[in-house]
């Protein structure tokens, strides 16, 4: 408790140096809890995103499925089985059929992926009710970017060319019915969803599926000779996206919080200097060295402990105005290929303060008791008369 | 009444047979003109994009429609590269990476060098006769020349193309104009075939353009510079070891 009140006492007589120290200190706080709190809210809406639109509770894959080889693609795909149907029809699971084709937007030829999916299924967020159709005409939804590639609006027909199972060209016009707005690109780039029944006629692969996407009544594991896949397996690309992310991110704070360090080491060193006649006082008063050493350390952590607290009073209400509104993501982003939306919502967990403060405490006690060590070496007698060691 | 109706179906029968025949005979006519023991040939091909067109010239050796060596001459970034196809394999010969790289399955399916063609589309080289069921549809003039119109429909599964048409030159029984269609009935390319000469007693067009007819641009314009049938080609350069030479 004497510590704690000599090293305010001393803080506060300290100054501009005080306020200097903490400032830089809190400057740290803020960016690592924000640079973290993007990346979390990022990752967070990223994987729900994902989950939503494109993955659901897993996948089960055709032992050739593989989609980052397109070249698997016209091999990877099996009938679907009795018990399989009575999967999909207790909305457990969802069958998806795939296959290489190019559109022909405005006399360009473009290279897509076709996909094939139930009209009525409710497992992932696409609104697939909108590829039902009364009529012989084949209607298919896309996502914006693709419509935006493609420079097509709802209602527009498209020209599609693809192969049967046999390599034969097919080719026909096909009604963009709508247009969904989604940030998972491997739901909206590059590729156009028309129904399971239409597509299975084109590429004469009847009651055939590549892969299904199952929802959480799905009980988990390979079914039949379909390999299921987890939300971890196919979250894994995401995951290291953005712990590259994160790890670039601490290079940059850890540099600020450097700074910040270095300057309370600096304050500890040349508060020792200037005070060895008191360190000989207290010596000759009967501390310890070990009490000195703490008084110093427990000094230099309150920097840490101020800059939490200024930290707490200019960030509160920003990062509860950024939880709140979102952050812009710069043009382009969703370009990328990777799950990002036009806004960002941060998201600050008591796990992430608490870490953070845990953190820059401890490395603030560790820089400060690195100097003070030296007090345990010093000679009262040398220290009262102000000798240099 | 009756008299009058099978009268009728047999002059229909006997008239659509005649027209089978017909075109059977034509189209072996002009496999006969087109095909040949072997030929070496050197060739510019032109492919026109939407900003700009580029040459590459080659020289081929083939035997049939089953072994087929391809050196590209220019321009200098395609200099050097080489395709060797041995039946249905088709190997690549890069000199900047000096790699031989095997091209099989769905590459196949690729474009060559950004042309209209695709790597199947150049080396499905089978007799028309073969793959598919000839009939004779009626005579048309194309370009001052009277031509047989032929509508051909796929007899074997797994051809890329359903069915084609194909004007045949009544004199020469070489073709002037093919059509592809697909399984829909939707034009997918078209040939036009121009310049007919006289090559060691054959009727031959030295002049092709290749069209994807869904997308914009000008196509793909095959030249034949020189061509020379039925010559002695050592066997040596229809291995992979020829590639790398």
């Amino acid at each position: 408790m004497l510590a704690i009140k000599l090293a305010i006492r001393n803080l506060i007589g300290a100054g501009l140096r005080t306020w200097l120290n903490i400032s830089v200190l809190s400057v740290a706080y803020l960016i690592i809890i924000f640079h973290n709190g993007i990346i979390d809210g990022w990752n967070l809406q990223a994987r729900n995103d994902t989950q939503a639109w494109e993955i659901g509770q897993g996948q089960l894959w055709h032992e050739n499925f593989d989609p980052l080889d397109v070249f698997t693609y016209q091999d990877a795909h099996s009938p679907i089985s009795k018990k399989m149907s009575k999967l999909i029809k207790q909305q457990k699971v969802t069958p998806i059929l795939l296959t290489q084709a190019s559109a022909y937007p405005q006399g360009r030829m473009q290279s897509i992926l076709l996909k094939g999916i139930i009209p009525n299924q409710k497992i992932v967020k696409l609104p697939s009710a909108a590829l039902s159709s009364e009529n012989e005409i084949i209607k298919a939804i896309i996502g914006k970017q693709m419509a935006k590639n493609l420079k097509l609006k709802k209602g527009e027909n498209l020209l599609i060319r693809w192969r049967d199972k046999n390599g034969t060209f097919d080719a026909i016009e096909i009604e963009i019915s709508e247009i969904f707005d989604c940030d998972v690109p491997g739901v909206d780039n590059g590729k156009i969803w028309i129904s399971l029944a239409n597509l299975q006629k084109m590429i004469n692969l009847e009651n055939q599926a590549s892969y299904f996407i199952v929802n959480e009544k799905y009980k988990g594991g390979d079914f039949e000779k379909w390999k299921f896949k987890t939300t971890d397996f196919l979250l894994a690309d995401l995951n290291q996206i953005i712990e590259a992310k994160r790890g670039s991110g601490v290079v940059f704070y850890g540099l600020l919080l450097l700074i910040a360090l270095l300057a309370i080491f600096d304050t500890q060193v040349l508060s020792i200097f200037r005070r060895q006649k008191e360190i000989g006082t207290y010596i000759a008063l009967g501390m310890t060295r070990w009490q000195v050493v703490k008084i110093f350390t427990v000094e230099g952590s309150m920097y840490s402990i101020l800059a939490a607290i200024l930290a707490a009073i200019c960030g509160s209400p920003l990062f509860w105005s950024l939880s709140k509104s979102g952050l812009a993501m710069p043009a382009g982003t969703n370009n990328m290929n990777i799950a990002i939306s036009e806004r960002i919502f941060p998201s600050f967990s008591i796990e992430l303060i608490v870490s953070t403060l845990v953190f820059v405490v401890l490395a603030a006690t560790i820089v400060s008791f690195l100097p003070a060590s030296k007090i345990a070496k010093l000679k009262p007698t040398d220290a009262l008369k102000g000798k240099i060691q | 009444m009756l008299k009058q109706l099978i009268l009728s179906i047999t002059v229909s029968l006997i008239f659509s047979s005649i027209s089978a025949q017909n075109a059977l005979e034509i189209m072996e006519k002009v496999d006969k003109n087109m095909s040949s023991k072997n030929r070496i040939v050197e060739s510019s091909m032109t492919i026109h994009t939407k900003r700009s067109s580029r040459t590459i010239t080659s020289k081929s050796h083939s035997v049939g429609n089953q072994k087929a060596f391809t050196e590209y001459l220019s321009p200098a970034r395609e200099q050097g590269t080489k395709m060797l196809k041995l039946e249905d394999k088709l190997w690549i010969y890069s000199p900047s990476t000096d790699r031989t790289m095997q091209i099989s399955g769905h590459m196949l399916r690729q474009s060559v060098m950004g042309s209209d063609l695709s790597y199947e589309d150049m080396m499905d080289d089978r007799k028309l006769t073969d793959i598919y069921t000839a009939k004779f549809i009626k005579n048309e003039t194309i370009d001052q020349r009277n031509t047989h119109l032929l509508e051909l429909t796929a007899k074997v599964q797994g051809l890329a193309y359903y069915s084609r048409k194909i004007w045949i030159d009544t004199e020469r029984f070489v073709p002037l104009k093919e059509e592809l269609y697909a399984k829909s009935g939707q034009l997918l390319k078209r040939t036009s075939f121009s310049e007919v000469k006289k090559i060691q007693n054959r009727w031959f067009p030295t002049k092709m353009l290749y069209k994807d007819m869904l997308k914009q641009g000008e196509g793909t314009e095959f030249n034949i510079i020189d061509m020379k049938f039925d010559q002695n080609i050592p066997e040596y350069i229809f291995t992979k070891a020829a590639l790398k030479q």
